[in-house]
């Protein structure tokens, strides 16, 4: 796929996102997109460390919890825009990224691992005992009325760009997915990436020809951190509301780690196809049965292919055609 | 009373009071300690030893705790002793999974990625299939000890705490006998310094690996039972006690048994210290702020083995 094609089918897919806003009237559709493309962006950010690098982060809800509460802090203080919230956001969750990484990632990847799943208990507990926030109870986000940005009004009943928070906040959620697919493939494609593939096959290889290798670490968990904070900063204002337990819970990391591994780790590829199949059987699962087949799902289909399909849907893809030729 | 002896009079009931209350709290924190050990015991082995990041080992212990309370509800028998009838088809179920993770990730030296998210999967499936069949209410067991206490003095000695601290002991010891003096508990040791040298000895380790993962899953059986009856339970709180025993095993130096058995007193006086004068809610992050410490800071632990190159 030549780059500009791949940025026409980008921008196409914007443009679809908000003529879908404009013309799709059932809302659930947006309710159950929202969570897809949360899984997938949250997926792609995993990958970035996880499949590139091939260090695991057990901790991304820690990230993602950061980055909304983070979010409300900047609301309850300056009374910060959505927008200002979403850039908050993701640059504590980088500074949280930076700090574990700095303090973990010349360990082992397996202790990198642990101090990740340490971090997202730690960081509960603290939003817990903090009353400011809103302690263990949780706190609420009222959304503004009648937002307008450079003078045009954002959410509406008559003359605004969208009719209501929900589908501002899907196109958000698309936009925020398509950039972090760039960032992704920009990665991949980049000495950067080329640097990062290396680490992950040789350390000591890698290291020994020159690789700067605990720079690129750091670099690529602070990038990873940073888009689940983003996600997080976002997450408050969709839910309008927010509490510990549904901010720092261990099933946003489990499906930020299985989606990539189910879809395959290589390339962005295999993150959005895996949240955008596992997501969808998740969403028709959890309106027909229940929210804990979800996860019970996830953990099947986790466990079934790191045994027996290690490329992920990507690999079993590529097997398949091979054997065709 | 004279305005000068007011002051002093509050200040002497302060120190009763707060000696009390530190009495109190080192005792609960000792057995809370020797308790955490039997928790941490098996994934000393698995992870200390064997160098298997079972991340599920807290979910086997629930698994076991389930086990347990069916068992206690249906038919009376005594926990512990469930646990301990238990813990052979633990050992089986853990050489079962280790064939799998050794045929899946060890022999392709993939176990860094996918075998981490391997016993992640393992520990949701398990959790989930607990909540479907039993929901998400706290269940407990019963037995006579449970709710006996003694008094010695203004130190109470909880009997639900002291029974399982007694068996975590027992178990804790024999387990460091085990591997310090029997062929079994040697050949575990090789495995950790250099396997290959115990293959040039004709020994097979996996077959040593899968023996001692069973075995470390074996210790989930009654450390389950133990837990069952110093809390009440549900399928997600195996979640809260990830960070007590990897921190634990850590702490204590990967694969030294009695360094976990300090680090898990250690952990368990600091915790109940916080609790008493701090308040509950802020233990969960004892362990895991502990864990993140050690690891930035001292990652041999106390008792790091010499020569371990891990760190």
């Amino acid at each position: 796929m030549s780059r500009n094609r791949f940025y026409i089918i980008i921008g196409a897919l914007l443009v679809l996102s908000y003529l879908a806003t404009r013309f799709v009237d059932n809302q659930f559709y947006f309710f159950a997109g929202f969570a897809i493309l949360q899984l997938m962006v949250m997926a792609l950010a995993w990958n970035i460390l996880g499949g590139y690098v091939g260090y695991v982060n057990f901790g991304s809800a820690a990230f993602f919890g950061l980055g909304a509460y983070s979010a409300i802090v900047a609301l309850n203080l300056f009374d910060a825009s959505l927008f200002a919230q979403i850039i908050t956001g993701g640059c504590f969750a980088a500074l949280i990224g930076f700090g574990t990484g700095y303090l973990t990632l010349r360990l082992r990847g397996v202790y990198f691992a642990i101090a990740t799943l340490a971090l997202l208990v730690v960081s509960e507990t603290l939003i817990v005992n903090w009353e400011f926030v809103g302690g263990a109870a949780g706190t609420y986000v009222l959304p503004k009325k009648n937002p307008t940005v450079l003078g045009v009004l954002v959410v509406g009943k008559e003359n605004a760009l969208f009719d209501n928070y929900k589908e501002l906040l899907f196109f958000l959620m698309c936009l925020i997915a398509l950039a972090t697919i760039i960032i992704c493939s920009l990665v991949e494609n980049s000495k950067l990436g080329r640097g990062l593939a290396a680490l992950r096959d040789s350390e000591e290889a890698a290291e020994s020809m020159g690789v700067p290798t605990l720079r690129l670490k750091l670099f690529a968990t602070t990038l990873s951190a940073s888009i689940m904070g983003v996600t997080g900063g976002i997450f408050p204002y969709y839910m309008t509301f927010i509490d510990p337990i549904s901010a720092f819970n261990l099933d946003i990391s489990v499906n930020a780690l299985a989606m990539p591994l189910i879809g395959g780790t290589a390339t962005w590829l295999g993150p959005v196809l895996g949240a955008v199949v596992l997501g969808t059987l998740q969403q028709i699962a959890t309106v027909t049965i229940s929210s804990e087949v979800n996860l019970l799902i996830v953990g099947l289909f986790l466990v079934a292919f790191v045994v027996f399909a290690p490329g992920g849907f990507l690999g079993l893809i590529e097997k398949y055609w091979k054997r065709g030729d | 009373m004279n305005s000068r002896l007011l002051p002093r009079f509050f200040f002497g009931i302060f120190i009763l009071f707060s000696a009390e209350l530190l009495s109190n709290a080192i005792v609960t924190g000792i057995l809370l300690g020797g308790f955490y050990a039997a928790l941490s015991i098996g994934l000393s082995i698995s992870f200390g030893l064997l160098d298997i990041v079972n991340i599920a080992h807290p979910a086997f212990i629930i698994l076991g705790a389930f086990v347990c309370f069916i068992f206690n509800s249906h038919y009376g028998l005594d926990p512990i002793l469930i646990g301990i009838i238990f813990a052979p088809a633990f050992y089986v179920l853990g050489t079962l999974i280790y064939r799998i993770y050794y045929e899946s990730f060890e022999k392709t030296g993939a176990e860094a990625l996918r075998g981490l998210a391997f016993f992640f999967g393992v520990m949701f499936i398990i959790e989930v299939i607990l909540i479907m069949s039993f929901g998400v209410d706290f269940q407990m067991v019963q037995a006579d000890y449970i709710d006996f206490k003694a008094t010695f003095g203004v130190v109470d000695l909880p009997f639900r705490m002291f029974v399982p601290f007694v068996i975590a002991m027992i178990m804790t010891f024999g387990l460091q006998y085990f591997s310090s003096r029997t062929f079994f508990g040697r050949a575990m040791q090789a495995v950790a310094q250099d396997s290959l040298a115990l293959r040039l000895m004709a020994i097979d380790p996996a077959r040593i690996k899968r023996i001692a993962f069973g075995l470390s899953l074996a210790t989930c059986s009654i450390a389950g039972a133990l837990l069952v009856i110093v809390i009440p339970i549900e399928p997600s709180v195996g979640r809260l006690y990830i960070g007590q025993v990897f921190a634990i095993v850590v702490l204590g130096g990967l694969g030294s048994q009695s360094g976990t058995l300090i680090a898990a007193m250690l952990l368990g006086l600091v915790e109940s210290m916080i609790t008493t004068f701090f308040g509950p809610s802020w233990s969960p992050a004892v362990a895991f702020g502990a864990l993140i410490l050690v690891l930035a800071f001292k990652p041999t632990g106390i008792l790091g083995r010499v020569g371990d190159t891990r760190g």
